[in-house]
């Protein structure tokens, strides 16, 4: 099936919400049998009407099997045929659009959504996972009283009597995270205007209280600073991971390769210069990368802005090279109005003020920097707004606390003693997904609605809007922010529906009803991207860079690629992938440098005793090349107590030292070997290519002078052979993977994993090398362990035309098929394991045990289209041959052939920077074609006339001459 | 004096009549009252064939997963077992077929335990390939047979070709050994003392009657049956080592393999008789039957295959280096350096250092020498067909996937528990039947005065 | 020494081995048969309802799409709502206790579960649209539906079965306008017309048809 925008409108024309409200009850009386289940049993009821025949029952003779029709067929809904929805997913109260696959009710897929401008079809791995957490069994199931079970109607009433006793809402506290919806706002504003001495407190772990306060800085007014990527030449980012955790870095990642797409247009190819504190995709993807502790990368900054005359007085030397140094100042003014200097979000302040001033020098601003009114409805210091809560409630002055999704006992910083204060309080609600920390602490726990199952709204990193709407009525009757507010402002009855509608009926009120539908087809609400800003710059001053002398150890606080700030830390799929530059899988370690390791005489898996002041956290370390020496990175989001079966107990939790002043980097950190060992599960043993033609790597100008012969794989396609070539029917399916547009986030990893129902299998298994992703991420490094290169391959089933795999299988399991593509037919096979053996680029997965469990409600995730794998079973990358054959029969039904682009296979839709071209190669006129003609084309491993229909284009390198 | 009649002169036909032979060989079986040695042997074994059953009940219920085997090293203790326990096999119908083509005549005393032997070898060696399927009931589907399916084996696959090598191996030597049985069976019919017994071995015995006219057709089809076994020798261990050679894998694509295995197979093997022989020997009084001379042609025999398998390694490495791929060279130096280095070497004293001892004669004449050698030349030999498996698999194109192997408990618990299921087949065929083949001894001793 | 063995005895080991071979063949053939006997005689599968297609198809001569309405737009060929069944039985034998399920089901009280009578293996994705497109008539597979008082199964529904016809489709294919036809019987030059359809339906090659991955993924 097509992922093109007519897919969205397709989509979006089903006016899906009524199915919603019948399931939801309101006005069928006999809606549980209809359109969506409203619980998981009606749903496992239903499921029987579903064709899509999943699961692997190996025997002819099955159990006899149950159709459950319809009460009255729901209207667009066809039998065995998938509907999208547009709706969003937030990441850290950025949302992203998505469009959600459902089969016969069932979400069971997300894409990006064309149309999203954070978007633009593709999605990050946190939204490709936000499937398996909807289906989590371990998500809250019920309202609690006191960890009692209890009613929503109980909780009411519990909250209404609290509040009636305070007509002015003394004591009465909020907490939320930071709030980007406006709707919620807009509730909020209401609930604190009907009482007036109520107070609203906003935290979030990962938090933006420093660029705002920078902007402050710089500009007088908080501010959300966009970048343009395609536009920029030279790219300065200071410790900034643009690329991966950053509001937008979807779109951003988008934008950057752009830019350095193997066949990017020589004038508008950028080159990115990067200083870090800890390994980033970003710095993955520099041209010129310099490690740096970040309590040093202050200085750089103003050495730079300095020399380029953005900063009147510079540091006394720089921490960073001297040439260098030369390198970016010239690029960086060679190219005025075109280039990008970017802050990290955990740099302090003046950092980002540095930022802004190089870039209002290099007159960037309104160009490829664009300044937008913060996204956040209201602009407050979140590390602020809590210690201000946590004081009142030590104070005792608190004695109504509600808080709205979010899980401050587990996040809040290790100094304000949160959960003691917590306990001051007589009366605390919390909504939440899951039964975690925050929920054990309170008095009544209310079962928080998933995005998909919400009604509600969100805002982009560039302002522009999104309506949520629900893709399944809430599987555990869980309430939205929205509702809840309501609740609290007395209106009890009203549903998040008809409070949505409610807030946009007030925005919009002409024309409503074709508003809301255009909306929410679409999945943007339009006109809501706000404008651009050009506030004048102020002069600020900047605190005397403060280096503690000598060799004191430095702690990076960093939010965790997999997990974010813990709460997806119960979500197997991405604990289970493998984390973008040290491979683990599982847990979280402390990252040291190779020279610090020899100095400390550490090795990996040792468990050391990180000691800051009175606070100490065991860690077990992992060895990073390219870690600057003399700190040590540990991520956020592991050591949750109560996540969940999966996620709670893992690894070691990085709040312990996290305080109120050093939010992201600790001084004067100490490292005490335990003489403990603790086993982590690396997903790649070997990190080098040991001199082998793997990532081909090419400077700018080979690549210009490019020929076949010189850098390519000259003609592996016709290769002399033995063996009779593969028959071709209409459509020779092919890919070509561009390593040089590729930032290796593994997006493609874990779409594949939800569209193919590829199970998890768990710590053990992975360090064993059992794990079963069909599309692996490598990674390699090259030259010094200081400082070395780091490059990634995406590594797919490469359906070899003369697969080694197909002569060794006995019983004609692995097969071609007349569309070249090499068939993994897994209810004949028995599982020999030859074909694996005899894979060069082993990427077949064996299913060694059981590993699909069957477990209700993750069965109720699979997608219908593709057999679940029993024990036993080999099974890899087939070039999503279910997607092909969907799009096959309609096009047979129409008597037509497939158009180019018409199939877009999982990893190819979801990878944000268009490094994956998927397209048939009998096709003179198709992308790919026009991909594997470049002499940049090049085969793995084509010395063994495999003839590999996945070819990759060679990774081309941006470096400036003598830095 | 002809070659022939000095190797004549081995058989112990001389010393004893046709009847003292029969009475003391089909004593062993009728009469000897069990020793408590015996009974010991039974139970250690049989606990073993537990280990093995439990091992194997577990696969079938858990999964291949409970062994060590992973990404990219999906064969190993299973298939270097299959490999180890074929290669045994092959000695038996070496010295009972090949050497009886040859008229080697001092073969008769030791070809009976050896056929044994190579039938309970190759029995343990089939069940392998077997156990380490990921979905084991369906390993017919490698069989071609008609079925709703419409579908047949996949031709090109050397896995196919190995269920036809090892099917014929295992119904050849199984028809060859009962031929080879007839004639005692009938004695032992005939000199069984309860009904039980008789009927039992009567049955067995297809009513032979020793008249001429049976002894003819007996001598045409034994003749036949070695011409049809002795191929296999050559064959079966050809077509396993082609399971390897097949593939592309560097470490395993090699032409020299078929030689190789079969050179290792008969090592392997002989190394096997002789640790059986020596005990025999000893613990039935047999020292008469199964001489010095016998343990030392076996282990002249040993040293030239052990020779011949040391070359081998030799042309591994130089082929490696000649050939000068980047992929195999790795392998080499991998294998002798990296992660894995140690069995390598433990490999080459096995199997190429200690064994030159061989060249020793007061060596070749020591019973406990020979049988201290068989015994290292076993863990040599399994080591290395563990380390052309494991290492070249763990080491291959792509750092990336790059993984060792670690065993698992029921990893060792299969290879133990196959042993003694081995052991325990044995020593029961000790028991029931003549480990010696009295006829033909009775023949040897027969002619033994026309040499003179 | 007597002889072990009497003559009868030989007789009887000799009689013993013959009735062990004929035991094996017995045994054998007996499983081929069996293996296959089941499907054609397939007895109708017990439904809640005791519906009838003989009644409805040929008696009443209702269109096969206005109750399996996707059969020519989706891989399912559709269930009929309850509220199908309703259009008429609101009206009719609206006091029929056979179709009492019906009514509680469309109160809301139950739900209505039939049993699957076509049930194929959960690694086989067969597409009722793309065979009603390329001309693969109901009745080819299904049978003589209209004369099916109760539902039955009369093919095999076998890998060999599905590939009888993927072989060589031209035995089997009709007009468009035929498909729903459950009168239609092959024409004495079938495999001529066929062959003709085949062409101009665009089928693909016999090798495709045949590919692995037609079926299986």
């Amino acid at each position: 099936m097509s992922r093109d925008p007519n897919d969205t409108d397709r989509a979006a024309h089903l006016r899906f919400w009524r199915s919603v409200e019948e399931a939801q009850g309101e006005v069928d009386p006999s809606a549980d049998t209809i359109g969506l289940p409203t619980g998981r049993r009606d749903f496992m009821r239903l499921m029987g009407a579903s064709i899509a025949l999943a699961g692997l029952a190996g025997c002819s003779r099955p159990p006899l099997e149950r159709i459950v029709p319809f009460r009255d067929g729901p209207q667009q809904q066809t039998y065995g045929k998938p509907i999208f929805y547009a709706s969003a997913i937030a990441r850290d109260g950025y949302g992203a659009g998505v469009l959600v696959e459902c089969n016969m009710g069932r979400p069971t897929k997300i894409e990006g959504n064309p149309l999203h401008p954070a978007s633009l079809g593709a999605t990050d791995v946190f939204s490709q996972a936000a499937v398996l957490e909807l289906w989590d069994p371990d998500r809250s199931q019920t309202v609690r009283a006191g960890g009692a079970i209890a009613t929503w109607d109980a909780s009411i009433a519990a909250l209404q009597g609290r509040l009636r006793a305070r007509p002015r809402g003394a004591g009465v506290r909020l907490l939320t995270e930071t709030v980007t919806s406006p709707s919620l706002h807009a509730a909020i504003r209401a609930l604190l205007g009907r009482y007036p001495e109520a107070r609203w407190h906003q935290w979030q772990p990962v938090n933006r209280d420093n660029a705002y306060a920078g902007a402050r800085l710089a500009y007088g007014t908080p501010l959300d600073t966009t970048y343009r990527f395609d536009r920029a030449r030279v790219i300065l980012s200071l410790d900034a991971d643009f690329l991966d955790a950053m509001p937008g870095c979807v779109r951003y990642a988008h934008d950057f390769a752009s830019t350095r797409a193997a066949h990017a247009p020589a004038e508008r190819r950028s080159r990115l210069y990067v200083v870090e504190s800890t390994p980033s995709l970003t710095g993955a993807a520099a041209d010129h990368r310099v490690p740096l502790r970040a309590r040093d990368v202050p200085a750089a900054a103003q050495a730079i802005a300095h020399a380029l005359g953005a900063a009147s007085d510079g540091p006394a030397t720089a921490p960073v090279p001297a040439e260098w140094l030369q390198a970016v100042v010239a690029d960086l003014s060679q190219s005025r109005g075109g280039c990008i200097v970017i802050a990290g979000e955990r740099q302090p302040p003046h950092v980002h003020a540095l930022a802004h001033a190089m870039n209002e020098h290099l007159g960037n601003v309104g160009g490829t920097v664009v300044h937008l009114p913060a996204a956040a409805a209201e602009v407050v210091d979140c590390t602020a707004s809590l210690r201000e809560l946590a004081r009142d409630m030590h104070a005792g002055s608190v004695d109504t606390l509600l808080v709205l999704d979010a899980n401050p006992v587990h996040t809040a910083p290790a100094d304000l003693g949160f959960s003691d204060a917590l306990t001051r309080v007589p009366f605390k609600l919390h909504l939440g997904l899951y039964e975690d920390e925050t929920a054990a602490a309170s008095d009544w726990h209310v079962p928080a609605a998933h995005a998909l199952e919400s009604w509600g709204d969100v805002v982009a990193f560039d302002g522009t809007c999104t309506l949520q709407q629900p893709c399944i009525a809430p599987l555990y009757g869980g309430r939205t922010p929205l509702e809840l507010i309501a609740v609290a402002t007395g209106d009890a009855q009203a549903d998040a529906r008809t409070l949505l509608t409610r807030y946009w009926s007030g925005r919009q009120p002409q024309d409503f009803d074709a508003f809301f539908d255009d909306a929410l087809r679409r999945g943007v609400v339009p006109g809501t991207a706000s404008a651009p800003q050009r506030p004048a710059l102020r002069p600020f001053d900047v605190p005397p860079s403060t280096t503690p002398p000598g060799a004191s150890l430095e702690l990076v606080l960093t939010t965790d690629p997999r997990t974010g700030d813990g709460r997806h830390a119960n979500n197997a799929w991405l604990q289970e992938l493998p984390k973008p530059l040290t491979q683990l899988t599982w847990d979280n370690a402390a990252l040291v440098s190779p020279a610090l390791a020899q100095r400390l005489g550490l090795v990996n898996e040792d468990v050391v005793s990180l000691r800051v002041a009175d606070r100490s956290l065991d860690a077990p370390v992992w060895i990073t090349p390219g870690m600057p020496d003399g700190c040590v990175s540990l991520s956020l989001g592991y050591g949750r107590t109560r996540a969940g079966t999966v996620g709670s107990g893992r690894g070691a939790n990085a709040y312990a030292l996290r305080t109120v002043d050093a939010p992201w980097f600790v001084p004067g950190v100490s490292l005490v070997r335990t003489g403990r060992r603790y086993a982590l599960a690396s997903a790649q043993t070997h990190g080098r290519m040991e001199g082998r033609d793997i990532v081909r790597m090419v400077s700018v100008a080979q690549a210009a002078a490019c020929t076949a012969q010189a850098c390519g794989t000259p003609g592996y396609r016709d290769q002399r052979t033995l063996y009779d070539s593969p028959p071709f029917g209409p459509y020779a399916w092919a890919m070509s993977i561009d390593l040089s547009s590729c930032i290796g986030c593994a997006a493609c990893t874990i779409a594949c994993q939800a569209e193919n129902n590829i199970p998890v299998v768990g710590k053990e298994e992975v360090r064993r090398g059992r794990e079963m992703h069909w599309i692996r991420v490598d990674r390699y490094h090259e030259g010094s362990v200081q400082n070395p290169r780091t490059v990634f391959q995406p590594v797919p089933c490469m359906q070899c035309e003369h697969a080694p795999c197909e002569v060794v299988c006995p019983v004609e399991a692995s097969v071609h098929d007349a569309q070249g593509i090499n068939v993994q037919v897994y209810n004949r096979c028995v599982g020999t394991r030859f074909c694996s053996n005899n894979c060069p680029y082993k990427v077949r997965r064996f299913n060694f045990l059981q590993y699909s469990k069957d477990v209700p409600s993750l069965d109720a995730q699979r997608n219908p289209e593709v057999s679940v794998r029993m024990r036993g079973v080999m099974e890899k990358c087939n070039y999503c041959l279910q997607r092909i054959t969907t799009a096959r029969i309609a096009a047979d039904r129409e008597g037509r052939s497939l158009r180019d682009g018409e199939v877009v296979t999982a990893c190819q839709a979801v990878c944000p920077t268009r490094a994956i071209v998927f397209g048939n190669l009998n096709d003179p006129q198709s992308e790919v074609n026009r991909r594997k003609n470049s002499p940049l084309d090049y085969a793995l491993l084509a010395e063994l006339n495999t003839r590999p229909r996945t070819t990759y284009l060679a990774r081309v390198t941006n470096e400036r001459h003598g830095a | 004096m002809a070659p022939e009649a000095a190797l004549a002169g081995d058989a112990p036909g001389p010393r004893y009549s046709g009847a003292v032979i029969t009475d003391r060989i089909a004593g062993i079986v009728l009469a000897r009252p069990t020793h408590w040695g015996f009974l010991a042997g039974l139970g250690v074994s049989a606990a073993f064939t537990v280990l093995f059953l439990v091992a194997v009940g577990y696969l079938f219920a858990v999964g291949v997963g409970i062994w060590g085997i992973d990404q990219p090293v999906a064969w190993a203790f299973a298939i270097t077992n299959f490999v180890w326990w074929v290669g045994i096999g092959h000695a038996g119908t070496f010295i009972s077929a090949f050497l009886l083509l040859l008229r080697q005549h001092w073969r008769t005393s030791i070809n009976r335990f050896a056929e044994a032997m190579t039938i309970f070898a190759v029995a343990m060696a089939g069940l392998m390939p077997i156990l380490h399927l990921g979905r084991p009931w369906f390993f017919y589907w490698l069989a071609p047979y008609p079925d709703v399916m419409n579908v047949w084996p996949q031709w090109r696959s050397p896995l196919v070709w190995d269920i036809f090598a090892i099917g014929t191996y295992i119904i050849v030597s199984i028809v060859f050994w009962y031929m080879g049985l007839l004639p005692d069976l009938a004695t032992l019919r005939d000199r069984a003392r309860t009904r039980g017994k008789q009927i039992a071995y009567g049955v067995f015995a297809l009513g032979w009657r020793g008249e001429a006219r049976h002894w003819h057709r007996y001598e045409t089809a034994y003749l036949l049956l070695a011409g049809l076994a002795t191929p296999l020798v050559i064959s079966v261990h050809s077509v396993v080592s082609l399971d390897f050679s097949f593939g592309l894998v560097p470490g395993w694509h090699s032409t020299i393999f078929p030689p190789y295995f079969v050179a290792g197979a008969l090592y392997s093997g002989f190394a096997m008789a002789l640790v059986l022989a020596v005990p025999l020997r000893a613990a039935f009084g047999l020292r008469d039957f199964i001489t010095e001379r016998h343990l030392a042609k076996m282990g002249t025999l040993m040293l030239v295959t052990g020779l011949l398998v040391a070359y081998s390694y030799g042309v591994e490495v130089f082929s490696a280096y000649f050939g000068g791929d980047a992929h195999e060279i790795a392998i080499m130096e991998d294998r002798y350096t990296g992660a894995y280095a140690p069995v390598a070497w433990a490999v080459i004293l096995c199997n190429v250092v200690i064994p030159q001892a061989l060249w020793l004669g007061w060596v070749r004449r020591s019973a406990l020498a020979l049988f201290a050698l068989g015994l290292v030349v076993l863990v040599g030999m399994w080591l290395e067909r563990f380390l052309i498996i494991v290492q070249s698999l763990a080491h291959d194109f792509l750092p990336s996937s790059w993984h060792l192997f670690v065993p698992t408990f029921w990893d060792l618990a299969t290879l133990a528990g196959s042993i003694g299921a081995f052991a325990l087949m044995f020593l029961l065929f000790l028991r029931f039947l003549p480990a010696i083949s009295m006829a033909e001894l009775r023949k040897e001793a027969h002619h033994e005065p026309m040499h003179q | 020494m007597a002889q072990v063995f009497s003559r009868r005895f030989v007789l009887l080991i000799r009689l013993g081995l013959l009735a062990a071979l004929l035991a094996v063949v017995a045994g054998a053939t007996a499983y081929r048969t069996l293996a296959r006997a089941d499907a054609p005689e397939d007895a109708p599968i017990r439904q809640p309802i005791p519906f009838s297609h003989q009644h409805h198809v040929r008696d009443d001569g209702i269109d096969c799409r206005y109750c399996h309405a996707s059969v020519e737009t989706s891989s399912f060929a559709g269930i009929p709502p309850l509220s199908t069944c309703m259009t008429c039985h609101s009206q009719l034998f609206t006091d029929a206790p056979m179709l009492e399920p019906l009514r509680r089901a469309y109160a809301g009280a139950t739900t209505l579960a039939w049993n699957r009578v076509h049930d194929l293996p959960d690694f086989v994705y067969f597409d009722h649209s793309i065979h009603v497109a390329k001309g693969v008539g109901c009745t080819t597979c299904h049978g003589a539906i209209d004369r099916m008082p109760l539902t039955r199964r009369v093919a095999s529904l076998y890998m060999e079965w599905c590939l009888e016809c993927h072989r060589a489709p031209e035995r089997y294919l009709r007009p468009h306008d035929r498909v729903f036809d459950v009168d239609w019987r092959p024409p004495a030059d079938q495999l001529a017309q066929g062959a003709a359809l085949r062409r101009q339906y665009g089928l693909r090659t016999t090798r495709e048809l045949t590919d692995c991955s037609t079926c299986h993924r």
